[in-house]
């Protein structure tokens, strides 16, 4: 079962067990990872489920689709690892992933 | 001052469940009015999934948040429901002989029997960016909407965010203003075409200044913002000169004012009884994402049963004389009539 850890904007890591298939919005919902809001529930209309991904993680996460850089411009303080929970799936490949939360949402 | 309109029941919130509960009263022949802060009705299906397929609506094996937002409102035409769109909701009190006041923040006075809280999951705002500062500035140097265009002329408008309304307001306002720039984190826009094109048209003419960044801080004292200090992609800071900023980073929901109207809550959810759906205010109704019981699912087909059963409830409130006989819209003349089939 692959790993995922959340660090907090304060810094707060928490490691969760994460399931092949689901999202990693779908794991911070389960697991109760505050600074994920995912208003739409996924559907990639909201940019309330913004993440940063950690730096060693970047290239196996791969980026954006075009839509979802669209929807980016409704998050704040994006950066180049920016990406949004509701689109990463998660898979064995992406075991151990680190993600970073942004202070705020919306 | 508007005059006050004087009415059996007021909706707030015209997403599915607001709407079908226009269907439900409209059989019982209580006319509603329905007010939404959005500019459309269909709350989320409408504002977060319109294209997206549902597909565990009764009867309807796959329909889009669209669709089921125009079917609705086909089944609801009948009833001649009054919209009041683009407005909040902001004050309710009871009145003495037990109906109540409502107001909203465009100035719509409402005197009503009963109240219909549908706000889904609160009310569509607009998202603010994260400067710490942001509150002091807004309604003087900082909007999140345009009411009245004349008050932007002869000003040095910063734009902010690449997508419709970002553009549609640089290009409306540019013609008013002493200066117009707008600031979007990435040289692409997802507005419409058209839209991208006469922007970089009235760039290249020197009209407008275009600059890739984000929103740092903001300056200037006492809420008269100065100037706005941009992030640029290379980490550098530029200060652009500027004494209105109108964000447009799309809008998120926000409980907004029913916290502060007396009824209880719990987790920021209106707690309802099954029976008629109502609050811990008499009169006052509450249906659909915004309510909880025990047992609940926030489904749509949830809040359309417990619009029917609400309608019930406030019937008798709103005519107690009247004798509520159940009938099907199928065999009953007076139903069809009402719905202007018969
Ligand atoms: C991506 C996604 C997929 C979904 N899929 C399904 C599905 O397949 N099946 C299903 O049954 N459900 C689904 N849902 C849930 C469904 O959309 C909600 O249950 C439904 O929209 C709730 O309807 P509502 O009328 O209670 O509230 P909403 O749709 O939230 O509408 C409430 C409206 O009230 C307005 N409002 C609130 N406060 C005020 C105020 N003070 N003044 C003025 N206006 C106000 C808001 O602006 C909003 O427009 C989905 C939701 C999402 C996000
Ligand atoms: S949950 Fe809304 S965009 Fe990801």
């Amino acid at each position: 079962m692959p790993s995922i850890t959340f660090i907090s904007s304060s810094g707060e890591a928490r490691t969760v067990d994460a399931t092949n298939g689901s999202t990693v919005m779908e794991t911070a919902l389960q697991n109760g990872i505050p600074e994920i809001e995912a208003e739409c529930g996924g559907a990639c209309s909201c940019a309330t489920c913004h993440v940063y991904v950690d730096a060693e993680w970047t290239e196996k996460v791969g980026g954006p689709s075009p839509m979802e850089e669209d929807m980016l411009d409704f998050a704040f303080e994006v950066k180049p690892e920016s990406r949004l929970s509701c689109q990463i799936k998660v898979s064995d490949t992406l075991d151990g992933l680190k993600v970073h939360t942004p202070a705020r949402q919306g | 001052m508007t005059e006050t309109i004087k009415t059996d029941a007021v909706i707030i919130g015209a997403g599915p469940c607001g709407l079908f509960a226009v269907f439900e009263l409209g059989l019982l022949d209580i006319k509603a009015h329905v007010v939404d802060i959005l500019d459309k009705v269909g709350g989320q299906c409408a504002e977060l999934y319109p294209e997206k397929p549902i597909y565990d609506i009764p009867g309807l094996p796959e329909v889009t948040g669209q669709q089921l937002t125009e079917n609705l409102m086909a089944q609801i035409k009948p009833f001649e429901p009054t919209f009041h769109l683009s407005e909040m909701i902001e004050s309710l009190e009871k009145l003495p002989d037990g109906s109540f006041r409502l107001g909203t923040n465009a100035g719509t006075v409402f005197e009503t029997k009963v109240v219909i809280i549908a706000a889904g999951g609160g009310s569509f705002q607009p998202k603010k960016p994260p400067i710490s500062n942001v509150d002091e500035y807004e309604g003087q140097s900082v909007f999140y909407a345009v009411r009245k265009m004349e008050a932007f002329r002869g000003r040095d408008i910063l734009v902010a965010g690449g997508g419709d309304s970002a553009l549609d307001w640089l290009l409306n306002l540019q013609p008013l203003a002493n200066s117009m720039t707008i600031v979007h984190r990435r040289d692409d826009f997802r507005a419409a075409p058209d839209s991208v094109n006469k922007m970089r048209a009235l760039v290249a003419e020197g009209k407008v200044n275009l600059v890739i960044g984000q929103i740092g801080e903001l300056k200037g004292p006492g809420g008269k913002l100065e100037a706005a200090a941009v992030k640029l992609p290379d980490g550098t800071v530029s200060e652009i000169k500027c004494d209105a900023l109108l964000p447009f980073f799309g809008l998120t929901m926000k409980l907004g004012p029913l916290a502060e109207w007396g009824i209880n809550l719990e987790q920021n959810l209106i707690p309802v009884d099954t029976e008629k759906f109502e609050t811990s205010e008499p009169g006052i109704y509450a249906i659909g994402d915004i309510n909880t019981y025990p047992g609940k699912l926030k489904l749509i087909l949830s809040g359309f049963h417990e619009a029917a059963l609400m309608a019930q409830s406030a019937i008798r409130r709103i005519n107690p004389d009247k004798k509520v006989v159940f009938q099907y819209t199928t065999s009953s003349t007076n139903l069809q009539k009402k719905l202007g089939v018969a």
